[in-house]
């Protein structure tokens, strides 16, 4: 178990004049608790899990806070704690008797949902930095359940605009055996009917349980994976439904045709990577990397603004209580600065965060989605995502 | 042949020295200062500028270019005529943007990276003060008296005014998402700070101890164009205060402002990603940088027309104009 406290007071700036909203002291908490699982390890060792993932986010956040809090006399506080599954609903009840009303949870939907419900007995606000199931935003939302992580379906979106927008519209989609996987694909699927693109050819990997530290590993790749790519329709892309991450990567070098490959691998879907400079998120790199040591992970930048926000509501509202902050995100008062080109809010219909989706082929920002030429009625970002009138979600009305 | 001499030497003629001004444009990813004679815009030169320059500025005389280097993490300093290089200045860690009091003694650098305005003296190349302000500082607005230098924090969404007499913050004003720059009216009694991501340039009237109170805000709309595209960054006042030109950015504009109603009047469509402006001495052309066409316009003021572009250097981001 990790316990770290930030307690960050600015030092040198008192409270001054403030014009337009009422200034006072506020003491304001926060708690970002992880759950961490036992999983795979990813394909690339580069990708390994920081130990500090979602935190290091989260202590930038604190600081930005603390800064802007330094001029209004706010002062903000964020625990972070990194416990095993069996250990989080503990951690949540320590957060809960401490005060804490404000909790960032790093978790699977399931878990997520559990914790999230118990929250709500304390009338405390959770954000949900990590997992992307659509029925959380739909049939098992929840009213104190706000969501910073994009859904499945405004990942998929924003790769199915990209490759329209391309003309790139004849798809094969190749997709994992389990449940994860299962949804990604179908998250996919609903994309290309939105979009217009055809899916020509569709293939189940079935996972055998390899490792991907067999020195022979490439070598078994490099001729079973063409095979297993043999004799699809003619087709434009590949998506790859990995959620998991344990064949994705493999396809982009080891097609039977050569074709760009997208989704899990590829052209990836992100919120946020250490590369993207656009925006003036150089900024925003240079300070996570000076707490961190390393880049930013969507993860981070997922805890990082799901805090941001929560501060932005304090400094305009000057209140910290949960209903407040609530109504405030929920209002289109309501406006950040994400880093992506344009002010990122909450969907009132379900507490998802609108935002747009970077696409990352591992070192640069190819493009950023929503693509010209997809229009909305209200808001460009809900262009990606289920929008209101799909949406089964009750508990925001 | 000879009257192709003939007209070459007219043309010549018309851009001896002592008429022509200079245009200086820090390009940002070339590292580069383009240079472009007012008159009959054409690059006359282009040198380097340090890496990723950014802010431009002049020293009153118009004889020293001072130009935020930030990766260098210093400021730069050349000679407007040679365009040798000189002692640079400390600025404090990514210096963005900044402004220089009149007398030209004490420069006020914004550092993007650390929370904190820099003072710098120009003479003796020290620096003065460190100040504290809010997260991303970035616009930097002095009032015409000196006694203020107005300060934006990106992140923060504040603009901070900081006393000259003593560097302490003084005033706290929020505004919209991401303010870029602060502007005061040649007379001082009103400020405007522009929020590229609210898409708003918010107004205050300062009064004579140079207290603001919000007087209001200006919106922009262009038929066509998305309002997330509607991004104002740069923005510059004509000296008599009734005209507010404002660059939106990614819509690829700059909009005519009328101070008086704070409505638009008029968008002028110009090069692509528009970030800052800057008059002629004159006031007779407004340029503005477009950093992803790579070329600057020419605005003609009183008609408010685009007359040409100018292509520069790769990015171009600032913009300042000599006699």
């Amino acid at each position: 178990m990790v316990r770290h406290v930030l307690h960050l007071v600015f030092p040198a700036l008192c409270l001054w004049a403030l014009t337009g909203v009422q200034a006072g002291a506020l003491d304001v908490r926060a708690a970002v608790l992880r759950i961490d699982y036992q999983v795979r390890l990813p394909v690339s060792r580069f990708e390994l899990l920081p130990a500090d993932r979602g935190f290091a986010g989260a202590t930038l956040a604190n600081e930005d806070n603390s800064t802007t809090g330094g001029f209004l006399g706010h002062r903000y506080e964020t625990v972070l704690r990194a416990v095993a599954p069996d250990g989080a609903d503990a951690a949540l009840e320590d957060i809960l008797a401490e005060g804490i009303r404000f909790v960032v949870v790093i978790a699977r939907a399931d878990d997520l949902l559990r914790l999230s419900d118990r929250a709500a007995q304390s009338g405390a606000l959770v954000f949900n930095a990590q997992a992307p199931d659509m029925a959380l935003r739909d049939g098992d939302c929840r009213a104190n359940l706000l969501h910073t992580a994009t859904s499945l379906q405004q990942q998929a979106d924003a790769i199915l605009q990209f490759a329209v927008w391309k003309k790139w519209t004849r798809l094969v989609l190749i997709s994992g055996s389990n449940p994860a996987d299962i949804a990604m694909a179908g998250a996919y699927r609903e994309a290309a009917a939105k979009f217009g693109a055809t899916i020509v050819g569709e293939r189940v990997f079935e996972y055998s349980g390899g490792t991907r530290r067999t020195d022979s590993g490439h070598v078994l790749v490099q001729r079973q994976l063409p095979a297993f790519m043999q004799d699809l329709p003619e087709h434009d892309v590949v998506i790859a439904a990995d959620a998991s991450d344990y064949f994705g990567p493999y396809l982009t070098y080891h097609l039977w045709t050569p074709r760009p490959v997208m989704g899990a691998a590829g052209l990836r879907p992100v919120q946020m990577h250490g590369g993207h400079e656009a925006y003036g998120a150089t900024q925003l790199q240079n300070r996570f990397e000076a707490i961190a040591g390393r880049y930013m992970t969507d993860i981070d930048y997922n805890a990082w603004i799901a805090l941001r926000a929560l501060g932005e509501a304090v400094t305009r509202t000057g209140s910290a209580a949960p209903e407040t902050v609530r109504g405030f995100l929920l209002s289109d008062q309501f406006e950040l600065a994400g880093f992506k080109g344009h002010q990122v809010d909450f969907r009132d219909w379900n507490g998802q965060m609108r935002q747009e989706v970077i696409l990352f082929d591992g070192r640069i920002t190819v493009s950023v989605s929503p693509q010209d030429g997809f229009f909305h009625q209200t808001a460009l970002q809900d262009t990606l995502g289920r929008d209101r009138a799909e949406s089964a979600c009750e508990m925001f009305n | 042949m000879k009257h192709l001499l003939v007209s070459t030497v007219l043309v010549f003629g018309a851009a001896t020295p002592g008429f022509a001004g200079k245009a200086f444009v820090t390009n940002e990813r070339g590292n580069t200062i383009t240079v472009v004679d007012t008159q009959t815009w054409e690059v006359t030169g282009e040198f380097f500028g340090g890496n990723r320059p950014r802010g431009i500025t002049v020293s009153p005389d118009g004889t020293r270019l001072y130009v935020c280097a930030s990766d260098d993490n210093l400021v730069r300093v050349f000679d407007t005529a040679t365009y040798r290089e000189l002692p640079s200045l400390p600025s404090g860690p990514d210096p963005e943007l900044f402004v220089i009091e009149p007398s030209g003694k004490r420069l006020y650098i914004a550092n993007e990276d650390d929370n904190l305005v820099t003072v710098t003296d120009t003479e003796d190349r020290t620096v003065l003060a460190e100040i504290p302000v809010g997260v991303e500082p970035e616009g930097m607005g002095i009032s015409p008296d000196a006694k203020w230098v107005v300060n934006t924090s990106e992140t923060t969404n504040m603009a901070h005014f900081i006393s000259t007499e003593d560097y302490e913050i003084k005033h706290n004003v929020l505004v919209d998402q991401r303010p870029r720059f602060a502007l005061y009216t040649a007379d001082g009694t009103r400020l405007f700070v522009t929020s590229e991501i609210g898409g708003t340039v918010t107004v205050m009237d300062i009064d004579g101890q140079g207290k603001p109170t919000v007087a209001g805000k200006i919106s922009f709309e262009v038929p066509g164009v998305l309002p997330e595209w509607l991004q104002p960054v740069g923005a510059r006042v004509t000296q008599d205060g009734r005209r507010l030109f404002v660059a939106l950015g990614p819509a690829n504009r700059v909009a005519v402002v009328d101070v008086q109603s704070l409505e638009v009047t008029d968008y002028i469509l110009v090069g692509q990603r528009v970030w800052q402006l800057a008059f002629t001495p004159d006031e007779k052309y407004l340029l503005t940088t477009n950093g992803n066409s790579n070329d600057i316009t020419v605005i003609d003021v009183k008609r408010e027309k685009a007359l040409r572009s100018v292509p520069v250097g790769d990015q171009p981001w600032g913009v300042v104009v000599i006699d």
